[in-house]
């Protein structure tokens, strides 16, 4: 779902899932440069009865929903190892690009990500999990290609404390 | 608990005794590359280095909830900082009003995430671990007398924020997760 961003999307949207019997599993809803997202995965009826649920919603253009049918059983689990990867620098065409090809080309997995603009100021945080003995490789790699982006790079272990 | 140093690790130092009321510079912005420079030790007696510390305590003094503020963020690659903690609501030791060269943390325990935010990156805030109990060693301005500093809460993280500055780092390279940076205002 994505749209013009107001109090109650979230609530009505879970109304509306509730009242088709459907039942919201994983989901992650954020504000991109003010812009409403919300991404969601629910158990429940076809994805046509759905949107048909979800339009009454969508304010005449305001809130976009999309409904796509997924398969089950996307868990699989993977034994990488969890890194986290802080870039910060100039804005400049290509950051994204350039520093998750170095992921990619180790066979990296990223699990979360996040870009911030800020005036001139791009932010990138990813958390990658990595095929096990390759971060040494990996971090010297994402230090070359962000000298030569000129910008920042820090590349560290996930810290995962059970409390 | 005669020993006076357990209450006063500055020997009665006071930002008076760097006797220059300092001058309130610009501060400095991300993505400028002085943010991301691993300043150089400072001889703390050089008078250059005197001037910086009272520059920085007027910057900081005059800036809505600046509780310190690092010689890097005012365009000067060097270890110097000054911090000021009273009155925050987190803080639980407070030493006041004070500045520190060539500052290193020797002890760090009590690892707590906390939301915090920087002059030098406006717009944004971040989830950092940081120690709620430190020491740090380090010079006063001035005079280079060594100061042996333990401290807690609010004013620990304080230190490490402006110590991390003083190493060319800023809180976007500590942050915890992808989901651990935060607009700290929104643009309508
Ligand atoms: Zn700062």
């Amino acid at each position: 779902m994505i749209g013009h961003d107001r109090p109650g999307i979230v609530a009505s949207v879970s109304e509306a899932l509730a009242g088709l019997g459907a039942n919201l599993t994983d989901s992650t809803m954020t504000r991109l440069r003010g812009h409403f997202t919300w991404t969601l995965v629910c158990n429940g009826p076809g994805a046509a009865e759905v949107e048909a649920a979800l339009d009454p919603l969508a304010a005449g253009g305001r809130l976009l929903a999309t409904v796509r049918e997924v398969r089950a059983g996307g868990e699989a689990a993977w034994a990488g190892e969890p890194y986290l990867m802080s870039v910060h620098g100039a804005d400049r065409l290509g950051i994204v690009a350039a520093v998750t090809r170095v992921l990619a080309e180790a066979s990296g997995n990223i699990t979360d990500l996040t870009t911030r603009l800020t005036g001139p100021l791009y932010v990138l945080v990813a958390e990658v999990d990595l095929p096990p003995g390759t971060a040494d490789a990996v971090a010297k790699r994402l230090a070359e290609v962000a000298a030569g982006l000129d910008v920042e790079v820090t590349f560290r272990p996930t810290e995962t404390d059970v409390l | 608990m005669s020993d006076s140093s357990v209450s006063d690790p500055f020997h009665g130092w006071t930002p008076d005794a760097l006797g220059d009321a300092g001058e309130v510079l610009p501060v400095v912005t991300a993505p400028d590359p002085v943010l991301s420079r691993p300043g150089p030790e400072v001889d703390p007696s050089d008078p250059k280095v005197v001037r910086l510390a009272a520059d920085l305590l007027a910057t900081m003094r005059v800036s809505p909830g600046c509780v310190g503020l690092a010689a890097p963020q005012v365009g000067v690659s060097a270890q110097v900082f000054v911090v000021n903690v009273s009155g925050h609501p987190k803080a639980a030791t407070v030493h006041g009003a004070f500045a520190l060269c060539n500052a290193k943390v020797v002890e760090a325990s009590r690892w707590r995430p906390g939301r915090e935010g920087c002059m030098s990156v406006p717009d944004l805030t971040g989830d950092v671990k940081r120690a709620a109990r430190v020491v740090v060693e380090a010079a006063l301005p001035g005079t280079g007398e060594p100061v042996r500093l333990a401290t807690d809460a609010f004013e620990a993280r304080a230190l490490q924020h402006e110590i991390d500055h003083c190493a060319g780092l800023l809180f976007l390279d500590r942050v915890a997760g992808a989901h651990a940076i935060h607009q700290r205002k929104t643009y309508l």
